[in-house]
């Protein structure tokens, strides 16, 4: 029997133009496509696609011969066959084993760290194994990337840091209220961005939203969506005395709020925070706002200072990480390469014997026999193994199972659970 | 060796225990601060219990050493301040979690500690006239307020370390690492309140001990002007919080401040 390979090929954000990701990326779905694979020549096979990357994962005897055939159903007949090689990475076993990863674990996301990617993972892997596309070596590399995925999570800080305004402002907002469950939030003037904290506020909780605008209109369109309510902007005053955050956006060439309108309204508020958020340009809120005691201002470049910082802090994170997916990288390959018959004869064998002699130790230290009565209690164990193993034994050298069908040798390794002692070996 | 140099070998010993596990439970917190691994506060946290049993064990064998109850020396007194501060972080501990609260509060008790390590450990025999249960009941109540105006103290910092970063807008070492605004400042107010129920019992108690020691209600000594003070401070800001709502950067510097007054007080009434 000739060794399985896993192989990897695909293209990603930094391989592909958009132009060309565009144009491979699935479009009927995963069923369409997953069946397709099918007539090539591989045991098993597995499709991801997103806006940043399509990859196909496959296991094979011969990669020389299935890889061409994979490019092809990559790029099909949207780019020219010479192209294929600059726009695509393939990786063989180890390396493929470590993309994939990497990938799970965001490490190779447009950005860094961002959670997205490994539901886009599973759910890839959910339709794999619905259509019957995975076997015994991809469940395990999938679930595997799934747990690495998990473990850089919670032992980094890779995701932590928000990348993005608003989820910078988000991150800001609970530094200074701890729980955001019973703030309430003022969106004065409208746009992309506004909206876009306002709706990160609301899914971390913020109570309710108030929008104020100069046309009403628009600002009982926009609270509508939001489900808040609307005021004017002559209302301003009163709505401070209440709200916790205010995020302001409005075209206006003046400021909407000052600092000395502001400071009265604190002693009506009995000194509760108040968090100003600034996403005009030319700004919308006095500077001097954040002169004021339990007051705090951010204006856009403000956010995108802590965003730039995250950034950098994330880099520091992804070195941690990289070492995590390194160590499960070996972990893998270490137990792809018991999957074969002598190791597994072997481990069975070496779990048998140590249970054994550490089992007639722990009795015989009790007990008072003599030295031929210890020898006959030896030969006992040794013989009751000997005959338990007998019919696994045979079972694992059978011609069905040297036909190189790996799920049956995984089932044996399960059942006398050969993989936890690998693992704590 | 007579049952009495047992005792004081025994005594010695624990204090010696407790500056070690102390330490070591002080520079478990600063590595759970450098590093964010959950495991390592469970260490510090478990090293923070046992220096507690360690400091109870050197309380009551001291007090069989001494006779009275040990509050009266310099040294007795900061080390059963210490005391009291972990067993007010403690049970604090039990009802809310504040990140990180416990590295602070750990190099506070530490501190302590070591302020009554470098002072004399000689038994001084108590004046016949003060030996009174007022006393014990008056120092007893006093360190424990402390105790808890100790945790407002650390809160009180943390809060401004948190506050400056985020007016600055430069958000550096601290802003992840300590908690929100918000619950810094509840932790402040509850201590506050708790601190200052704990004093005003205090100086109830210590005005009937001065009847019966001296046979006046009130000297008007250093020590009683100060504590005067400092109850003063904090009844203003108590005050200001329930009428007006004082909170944040003002409160945490109050409370700092405050409690400055408390160590340097402390110091003078053992001297």
């Amino acid at each position: 029997m000739s060794k399985k390979h896993i192989s990897l090929i695909g293209v990603n954000h930094k391989s592909t133009p958009l132009e060309v990701r565009e144009k491979i990326a699935l479009t009927g779905g995963y069923e369409e496509a997953l069946n397709r694979l099918r007539d090539e020549q591989a045991h098993e096979f597995y499709l991801l696609s997103t806006c940043n990357r399509v990859e196909l994962i496959w296991v094979t005897e011969d990669t020389a011969k299935t890889t061409p055939n994979m490019l092809r159903f990559l790029f099909g007949e949207a780019v020219a066959p010479e192209k294929w090689d600059s726009y695509s990475y393939v990786y063989h076993n180890q390396e493929a084993v470590n993309h994939l990863f990497k990938v799970a674990a965001s490490l190779d996301s447009l950005v860094v760290g961002e959670a997205q990617i490994l539901g886009q993972i599973k759910e890839a892997y959910r339709y794999a194994s619905q259509f019957g596309c995975t076997g015994p070596l991809l469940n395990k590399l999938l679930h595997k990337s799934f747990s690495v995925a998990k473990r850089v999570r919670s032992e980094t800080g890779i995701g932590s840091a928000a990348v993005s305004i608003s989820s910078a402002a988000v991150e800001l907002a609970r530094k200074i209220f701890g729980n955001l469950g019973d703030k309430k939030v003022l969106l004065i003037g409208a746009g992309e961005m506004a909206e876009l904290a306002a709706e990160h506020l609301l899914g971390q909780g913020a109570e309710s939203i108030t929008v104020a605008n100069r046309t009403l209109s628009r600002a009982v369109d926009l609270a509508h969506r939001f489900n808040g309510r609307a005021c004017s902007l002559e209302e301003l005053d009163e709505q401070i005395e209440t709200v916790d955050i205010i995020v302001s956006s409005t075209g206006s060439s003046e400021l909407i709020i000052r600092s000395d309108d502001v400071r009265p309204l604190m002693r009506v508020r009995r000194n509760r925070p108040l968090f100003f958020i600034d996403i005009a340009v030319p700004r919308d809120l006095d500077p001097e706002l954040n002169e004021i005691e339990n007051v705090f201002l951010y204006d856009i470049d403000d956010l995108s200072q802590v965003v730039e910082m995250n950034r950098c802090e994330r880099e520091k994170e992804a070195v941690k990480a990289e070492r995590i997916v390194e160590e499960e990288t070996l972990k893998f390959t270490k137990w792809q390469d018991g999957l074969t018959i002598t190791p597994t004869i072997s481990a069975l064998r070496k779990k048998a014997d140590t249970i054994s002699s550490s089992e007639v130790s722990k009795t015989l230290a009790k007990m008072d026999l003599s030295e031929s009565d210890r020898q006959k209690v030896e030969k006992l164990a040794h013989a009751i193994t000997a005959k338990m193993l007998h019919d696994p034994l045979r079972f694992l050298k059978s011609e069905s199972c040297r036909k190189g069908d790996d799920s049956k040798i995984d089932m044996v390794r399960t059942v006398f659970g050969l993989e936890n002692d690998d693992a704590d070996s | 060796m007579t049952q009495e140099t047992f005792v004081q070998e025994i005594n010695y010993l624990l204090f010696i225990a407790v500056l070690t596990v102390t330490l070591l439970s002080c520079a478990a917190y600063l590595v759970f601060f450098l590093s964010q691994k959950n495991h390592i506060r469970r260490w510090a946290r478990f090293l923070l219990i046992g220096s507690w049993i360690l400091q109870s064990g050197y309380i009551v064998t001291r007090y069989i050493t001494v006779g009275n109850t040990p509050i009266t020396t310099y040294h007795e007194a900061v080390f059963f301040f210490a005391w009291a501060t972990t067993s007010a972080y403690l049970s604090f501990r039990w009802r809310y979690t504040v990140k990180n609260f416990g590295t602070f509060v750990s190099m506070l008790i530490l501190g302590l500690l070591f302020g009554s390590a470098v002072a004399s450990r000689e038994i001084i025999p108590l004046e016949p006239a003060l030996q009174s249960l007022w006393l014990p009941v008056h120092a007893g109540i006093s360190l424990v307020a402390y105790g808890f105006l100790g945790l407002a103290f650390c809160g009180g910092l943390m809060y401004l370390l948190q506050e400056r970063e985020l007016k600055s807008k430069r958000l550096g070492y601290f802003f992840s690492r300590l908690p929100s605004l918000d619950s810094l400042d509840q932790l402040n107010s509850h201590c506050l309140a708790v601190g200052f129920a704990f004093l005003t019992l205090g100086m109830v108690t210590g005005i009937f001990w001065s009847k019966q020691a001296w046979g006046t209600y009130w000297r008007w000594n250093p020590k009683e002007a100060c504590t005067l003070i400092i109850w003063c401070i904090y009844l203003i800001q108590i005050h200001q919080r329930f009428t007006v709502g004082w909170r944040g950067r003002r409160a945490a510097l109050m409370i700092v401040g405050g409690f400055s007054l408390v160590m340097i007080t402390l110091w003078l009434v053992i001297t």
